[in-house]
């Protein structure tokens, strides 16, 4: 907003200009930094994982497979998946904005640990050179899901080297997640209780449960194909006495709880936009918090809703049906409050705030699907289908996605001390919204229809919703590319932000933009609520 | 089946659509009438109402109850096939389904199936895991190489349905499918003596079971130094562990590949390995053999 009296200046010394040159990037032990090297290295794993999913939807035009061979179109789902997952959105939110806002957001100079800060950003690349030597080695044509036997025995692609990456890659989680549990624990700012807590730390906090608790079955799970693959010991493949059963429960364990790593970030990012763009605090702030743990817990206990038409006992189905239920609900009342925030509220339509609503929005949907998932009798009918592409698009891409567009945007300012154009944001939202129920609401209907995944080609009568998805793909293309390049253009020509452009709550705002090496010039106390916006609106205004 | 699985979509279609409205509308309207504008700069405060919270939390709980009640008995349904089901055997590998009917005609990449009559799919896979499914039928199951899964149907309509696998399994994932054709019962009857006819399952089983020397330990009367395999099908068998099983395809299977795992009580384990000697298709036809001589109720099948 511009309704200051005097413009904005820069301030005189901030993160950014303190030391200059390589070497001040690369050992780096602020938090800032790291999380704009993380920026960075996310950014170029999701144009990676957007081309991808450009030549798949391109090969899908035409039922008939003329674009690439059977070989490839394996891998490039394989490659998507795999860039997107692991090396986009799992690290996106945590470790681009969780690690610049986390230390601001509580007072703090810094996180608890910066050194496993930066090791984590290095394992995290080391993890990266893995994927890339695996994607131009020969690609890899297992899933992302890596399903034995099928990874363990029969496919002849770089498995090993892309299980590696993914291996290494989730130690920088690890670390992050435990550098976050240890910061909320320890570091808050004097008169930060747990309730007067922002809600984007609630989420990292129950993010980095999730993280520290998960992430090592699936690096034991990888080890144990790589176990059976290079050293034929039989674990999951029957021919040599394993249980290929068993590995979808050791991945599971870990891919599901994965997708609340990807979503409750943003949750907790879109509490926050709500509440600053609503003008209000937010509406049942403990029932916010809390489901943010609850979805955390229960998120452990539903990974047999993606193995029902396995071979899994029909009474396991039973128990994983209304434990994934049970899970529904905290994100349901997520969804009520976020609602009720906006009732009575003085709300100002910011991009970070369309971001905030198409989240709502795309995550409503998403949710709601997902309940046709759990219900066992349907499931079956759809599981592996189009239709659960379309669900879990709509939760990464419509929720972790949008999510992560509306945090940048509302952060942006903090962490460049520049705004970004106002109308280009706005359209580039917009873009975003309508590219993405063009791409992925047809997939509902065609997974209804019966169009298994990870299908190379496929019925004619499928073709018309296919080009839909395309067509819808090519403009979400666009919205993306956008921001991509306002935002860069606005690091030497966006209006000067100053501190607090939003006029928002919330101690990262109480420094100045960018903020300065050691964050607060003297630590912060706090004496307030969280979301006192009514409060401050009536002093300014 | 498709019918109540439909019925049951709809309502899930019915109650989210619901939900997804009240919440749109509700933000639209918010929207619009509290937007910040010249004489409304103010937000209102508004307090954290219990009574809305606990509603929230009650009312979607409720429902998801039922929609578990609901999936749930569908779910039953289609894991117990009723017992006068034909049943069919199914053999996926890279990338092909191969099906065998019981009189003896094996077809690959097409299934043919009376109207009006339950069939059940007894599948199992050579190599990775793989999935049948036919969306017109509303029916999948994965295929597994360690064991055997069932799915069963009955079809209402005569026509030419899509067969998928729907489990990723390599390079030609996408061209593992083909066609279910429901015929009339009398077409059917007709088809199924048709040309490439070969011997009913049971009959190839008998022939297996002497070329294989099963025939002389396992005698019929109990005397040799096999258990006797005579109305053996179906009941459970004490074994030298203490433990009890029933003796179903899968336990045959596996007595086959791994004779010395789960020895019946009273027997030593003598029996050398058939693994790699008989194909899935070979322990089909012995397993169809096998039940031949006898069902649960000691009965002898025609």
């Amino acid at each position: 907003m511009t309704n200051t009296a005097s413009a904005p200046q820069m301030p005189r010394d901030h993160y950014l200009n303190g030391r200059y040159g390589l070497k001040s990037w690369l050992l780096t032990t602020d938090h800032k930094r790291i999380a704009l090297l993380y920026l960075v290295s996310v950014t170029l794993f999701f144009l990676l994982g957007g081309i991808y999913a450009a030549l798949i939807r391109l090969e899908l035009l035409t039922p008939y497979g003329r674009f690439v061979s059977d070989e490839n179109y394996n891998k490039l789902f394989t490659m998507h998946g795999l860039v997107m997952i692991f090396f986009f959105l799992i690290p996106s939110i945590p470790a681009v904005l969780g690690n610049f806002m986390l230390p601001l957001m509580i007072g703090a100079r810094d996180l608890a640990f910066p050194r496993i800060n930066l090791a984590s950003w290095y394992i995290y690349v080391l993890g990266g050179i893995f994927t890339i030597t695996a994607a131009v080695t020969g690609g890899v044509d297992t899933g992302w899901t890596f399903y034995t036997p099928y990874s363990s025995t029969y496919s002849n692609s770089a498995v090993i080297t892309m299980a590696v990456g993914v291996f290494i890659t989730g130690f920088s989680s690890i670390f992050t997640g435990l550098n976050f549990i240890v910061t909320i624990h320890k570091m808050r700012a004097p008169g930060l209780t747990w309730f007067r807590l922002p809600l984007f730390v609630w989420a990292l906090y129950g993010t980095s449960l999730i993280m520290v608790l998960g992430t090592p079955v699936l690096a034991i799970t990888l080890a144990l194909v790589g176990l059976e693959r290079i050293f034929h010991v039989g674990i999951f493949n029957p021919a040599m006495g394993g249980d290929p059963l068993l590995f979808q429960h050791l991945f599971w364990f870990y891919s599901h709880p994965a997708v609340y790593i990807m979503i409750l970030p943003s949750m907790g990012v879109v509490s926050e936009v709500i509440a600053c763009f609503s003008r209000k605090k937010i509406f049942g702030y403990k029932f916010v918090a809390f489901s943010s743990l609850a979805i955390a817990v229960l998120g452990f206990l539903v990974w047999g809703h993606h193995m029902f038409v396995s071979g899994q006992s029909v009474y396991a189905g039973m128990v994983f049906s209304i434990l994934s239920f049970a899970v529904a609900i905290p994100s349901a009342i997520k969804v009520f409050n976020w609602t009720a925030t906006l009732h009575k509220g003085a709300v100002i339509y910011q991009t970070p705030m369309l971001y905030g609503l198409g989240f709502i929005g795309l995550f409503t949907i998403g949710g709601l699907t997902g309940l046709f998932l759990a219900t066992l009798g349907v499931d079956v009918h759809v599981h592996d289908t189009y239709f659960v592409i379309a669900h879990f698009h709509y939760i990464m891409v419509g929720g972790a996605v949008m999510g992560y567009m509306s945090g940048l945007h509302y952060w942006w300012p903090k962490i460049t001390g520049r705004l970004y154009p106002e109308s280009w944001g706005r359209l580039a939202a917009l873009i975003i919204f309508i590219g993405f129920n063009l791409t992925f609401f047809p997939q509902f209907v065609l997974g209804y229809l019966g169009m298994p995944r990870r299908y190379h080609t496929y019925p004619p009568e499928f073709q018309v919703l296919n080009v839909m998805s395309s067509a819808g793909a090519s403009i979400l293309g666009v919205g993306y590319l956008l921001p991509l390049l306002y935002l860069i253009w606005s690091l030497r020509y966006g209006p000067i932000a100053g501190p607090n452009p939003w006029r928002a709550t919330g101690l990262e705002w109480q420094t100045s933009s960018p903020p300065p090496t050691d964050n607060f010039l003297e630590t912060p106390v706090v004496t307030d609520e969280p979301y006192n916006y009514e409060a401050k609106d009536m002093d300014s205004g | 089946m498709a019918g109540s699985v439909d019925m049951l979509y709809f309502f899930l279609i019915a109650v989210s659509a619901s939900f997804a409205c009240l919440i749109f509308s509700a933000i639209a309207y918010f929207m619009v009438k509290y937007r910040r504008r010249p004489g409304h700069e103010q937000a209102v405060p508004t307090q954290t109402h219990i009574g809305l919270e606990i509603a929230w939390t009650g009312i979607p709980l409720l429902l998801t109850v039922v929609m578990f009640v609901w999936g749930a008995k569908l779910f039953f349904n289609e894991y117990n096939a009723p017992p006068n089901a034909m049943e069919i055997f199914v053999v996926g590998k890279q990338w092909m389904w191969k099906f065998q009917h019981p009189e003896g005609r094996a077809e690959i990449n097409e299934l043919h199936v009376p109207r009006g009559q339950p069939v059940k799919l007894t599948m199992i896979s050579e190599d990775v895991i793989h999935d049948l499914f036919v969306p017109a039928f509303r029916v999948k199951k994965d295929v597994l190489p360690s064991r055997y899964t069932m799915v069963w149907f009955e079809a209402t309509r005569t026509g030419s349905y899509h067969l998928f696998c729907s489990q990723y399994c390599g390079t030609q994932h996408s061209k593992m499918g083909g066609w279910v054709d429901v015929m009339e019962p009398a077409d059917y009857a007709k088809w199924i003596d048709g040309p490439g006819a070969g011997e009913p399952l049971a009959v190839a089983g008998a022939q297996l079971f002497q070329k294989f020397g099963c025939a002389a330990c396992h005698l019929a009367q109990g005397n040799g130094q096999g258990p006797s395999l005579v109305g053996v099908f179906g009941r459970p068998v004490k074994l030298a562990s203490g433990a009890t099983i029933e003796a179903n395809e899968d336990y045959i299977r596996e007595t086959i590949t791994h004779p010395g795992v789960k020895v019946v009580a009273g027997y030593q384990p003598i029996m050398p390995t058939f693994k790699g000697l008989v194909s899935e298709e070979g322990t089909q036809q012995l397993i169809a053999y096998i039940k031949s001589l006898g069902s649960e109720n000691g009965v002898k099948n025609p």
